[in-house]
Order: structure tokens, then C-alpha cells, then sequence
């Protein structure tokens, strides 16, 4: 089993993410250059985060022009899964490959502190190991992470429990006070419909080490290794079944990936 | 050719630079600012043979890259050479 961190210019939690799965978690990682012409027949790919071309223009909007984009959606629309962490989360929305958009943070600042994420889904290959309402810590670090869904969109997400992950206090309680950089419904994290692409701002491959702060992490990575080895036991991709649906969800977009 | 494309925030999405820039132009004194929304310009020229083929590659490139339609919106303008 091998899991894809690609790497695009200006990434910088891409060797976090391959520490945390091969070292920690103990999986097989390999980097995939932005340029590269194929996903090097990994079971899933992490977008990490960073500032991919320097956030220019917008968060990822250069980034979703990546070669490896193209196979990315691809690979998507076949129902391998991938998971977008911050700039990774960033890159999925500007492709298109999960709906909505990022704006500044409410107060404008750039927040890089340890925040709290109540697990909204279970039902994905990121939280598969995960309990319905668990409290999960782990760090953020980002200006632009104040996630934007306009009102159909966020009535599709809510009633296809397609939110993931939500900003909560400690005990798991939402409230507008732990909603730390102003998103919509306290959006932490979402899925496509299909459920085999997240994106969540939080970052859980720097949360995967108690001696880091917490190690609440693990268990996002450790869902995906759990759902990848299932989907190599020989059970069906059932998300393959929604075949090229997952490709150009939420935007408008006449543009080729 | 010069095409200009104006991106801004739709005006249904809060725009906390906007709203900083305001507070900080009526503590300058300026109490007759009623509100500020900040966007982006770009200054694109083209090898368009009419303002029309301009005006609508610029709309084009806005829709595939410059504006992200989900919080923005844009507009077109062309600046036609020997008319200014």
C-alpha cells in the first residue's frame, strides 16, 4: 500500500505528512512532484498544506493548473480517495473537486494555534476509525481558512451529512465563540458527495505525536491506511459507482483542470 | 489590445479588508465614506483583432482563473487603441 503526498511548489507540511504516515502510522509514502505525469499507482493522495505558488491571485488557484491535478481528478472521480489539508483543502475547492470557497479570516489575522474539531462523519476513508462527536485536537495555521458556502450549498452538505469536521470548544460544544477564523456553520471540514474526498483546514499530520502536543491525528491517517487496505482485500470501490460526478462539483468553472 | 478586469467580493460576501479600510479612512476623518470594498485589477494586453474578441477573452480568462466564481465577481473593460 502507498500513499501520494504531492508536492507543488511552495508546500511546506508535505515532509510532515510523509513523517506522519511512514514513520508514525507506518505506511508506505512517496512525494509526486506537481509535475508529474502520474500518481505513481498509489491507493490515495494527500494535497498538503503550504502556499502553493505563494498563494498568488488566490489560495490554490494556480495550484489547481498542476499537471498532476488532472490525475488527481482522475483518480477522484474513480473513487480513490484523497484528502486535502489546508492548502491541500484550498487547491480541492479552486478544482472544483468539493464546493464552496475561502475568504480572509474574520479579523483578518493569520491564526496559528491549537483548536478543537468535533468529528461530524465517520462514514469517509479519513474517519472511518473515528466515533461520531469525538473531540479532536490539533493545530491550525492559516489567513485564509474562513470557509464561504453559499445558502443551497450548505443546505446540500447538511442534509447529505457531507461536514466532517466543525470548530468546537473542548467538550465538543458548537458554539460562534470556538469558531476561530468566522466559517460558515463552523466548517472544519467537508466531503465530496461520494464521501472519498475531504478537505479540512486543521492539520492532523502535525497532531500524530504526543511529544508535537497531541496525537489526536492518527486517526485520520490511520482511517485512510484501514480503508485502503479494505479496498485492496478486493472490496469493491463503491464510490466508483458515481463514476465522473465527483469531478466539477460547486463551481461554475468552464475551465480544464 | 488592453483589456481591464476588475475582481471584487460579491456583495453578498463580507469583505473584513473593506471594512478595515473603512474604519481606518474615518479615523483619518472621513465621515462621508459610507462603505469600501477592495478587489483586484489586472491590466491584460492582447493580440485581439476587435474590442469585442478582447472584452470576451478577458471574460473568459476571469471565468477560468482570475475570479473565483463562488465569491467573486467581476467586470470587463477594453480600452480601444486611438479612442482615448
Amino acid at each position: 500500500m502507498k500513499i501520494a503526498v504531492a508536492v507543488f511548489p511552495g508546500s511546506n507540511c508535505d515532509h510532515d505528512a510523509y513523517h506522519a504516515l511512514k514513520h508514525v502510522v507506518g505506511c508506505d509514502a512517496a512525494f509526486v512532484w506537481h509535475k508529474a505525469g502520474d500518481l505513481g499507482g498509489a491507493d490515495a493522495v494527500i494535497l498538503p498544506g503550504g502556499f502553493s505558488y505563494g498563494d498568488y491571485l488566490r489560495t490554490g488557484a494556480i495550484a489547481r493548473f498542476s499537471p498532476i491535478m488532472a490525475r488527481v481528478v482522475e483518480f477522484a472521480a474513480a473513487g480513490g480517495p484523497v484528502l486535502g489539508i489546508c492548502n491541500g483543502f484550498q487547491v480541492l475547492l479552486e478544482a472544483g473537486l468539493l464546493p464552496g470557497g475561502m475568504r480572509r479570516n474574520r479579523g483578518l489575522k493569520f491564526i496559528c494555534e491549537q483548536v478543537h474539531l468535533r468529528v461530524e462523519r465517520t462514514g469517509t476513508p479519513f474517519t472511518g476509525r473515528a466515533r461520531a462527536g469525538q473531540v479532536l485536537r490539533m493545530p491550525i495555521a492559516h489567513g485564509e481558512g474562513n470557509y464561504y458556502a453559499d445558502p443551497a450549498t450548505l443546505e446540500r452538505l447538511e442534509a447529505h451529512g457531507r461536514v466532517v469536521f466543525r470548530y468546537a470548544a473542548p467538550d465538543g460544544t458548537i458554539d460562534e465563540r470556538w469558531n476561530v477564523n468566522g466559517s460558515t456553520a463552523a466548517i472544519a471540514g467537508i466531503s465530496n458527495a461520494q464521501g472519498n474526498v475531504v478537505g479540512l483546514m486543521p492539520h492532523p499530520e502535525r497532531a500524530c505525536e504526543a511529544a508535537l502536543g497531541s496525537a489526536d491525528g492518527r486517526v485520520v491517517l490511520e482511517s485512510l491506511v484501514e480503508a485502503c487496505a479494505a479496498a485492496r482485500g478486493g472490496a469493491a470501490r463503491t464510490a466508483a459507482g458515481g463514476g465522473g460526478a465527483a469531478a466539477g462539483e460547486g463551481t461554475a468553472r468552464t475551465g480544464a483542470a | 489590445m488592453r483589456a481591464r478586469v476588475f475582481v471584487t467580493l460579491k456583495p453578498s460576501i463580507l469583505d473584513p479588508q473593506g471594512k478595515t479600510i473603512l474604519g481606518a479612512l474615518r479615523s483619518l476623518g472621513y465621515g462621508a465614506v459610507e462603505d469600501v470594498r477592495q478587489g483586484k485589477f489586472f491590466e491584460i494586453d492582447v493580440a485581439a483583432g476587435s474590442a469585442g474578441e478582447a472584452r470576451s477573452l478577458a471574460a473568459e480568462m476571469a471565468d477560468r482563473l482570475l475570479a473565483n466564481p463562488v465569491i467573486e465577481s467581476y467586470r470587463v473593460e477594453v480600452e480601444e487603441p486611438g479612442r482615448t
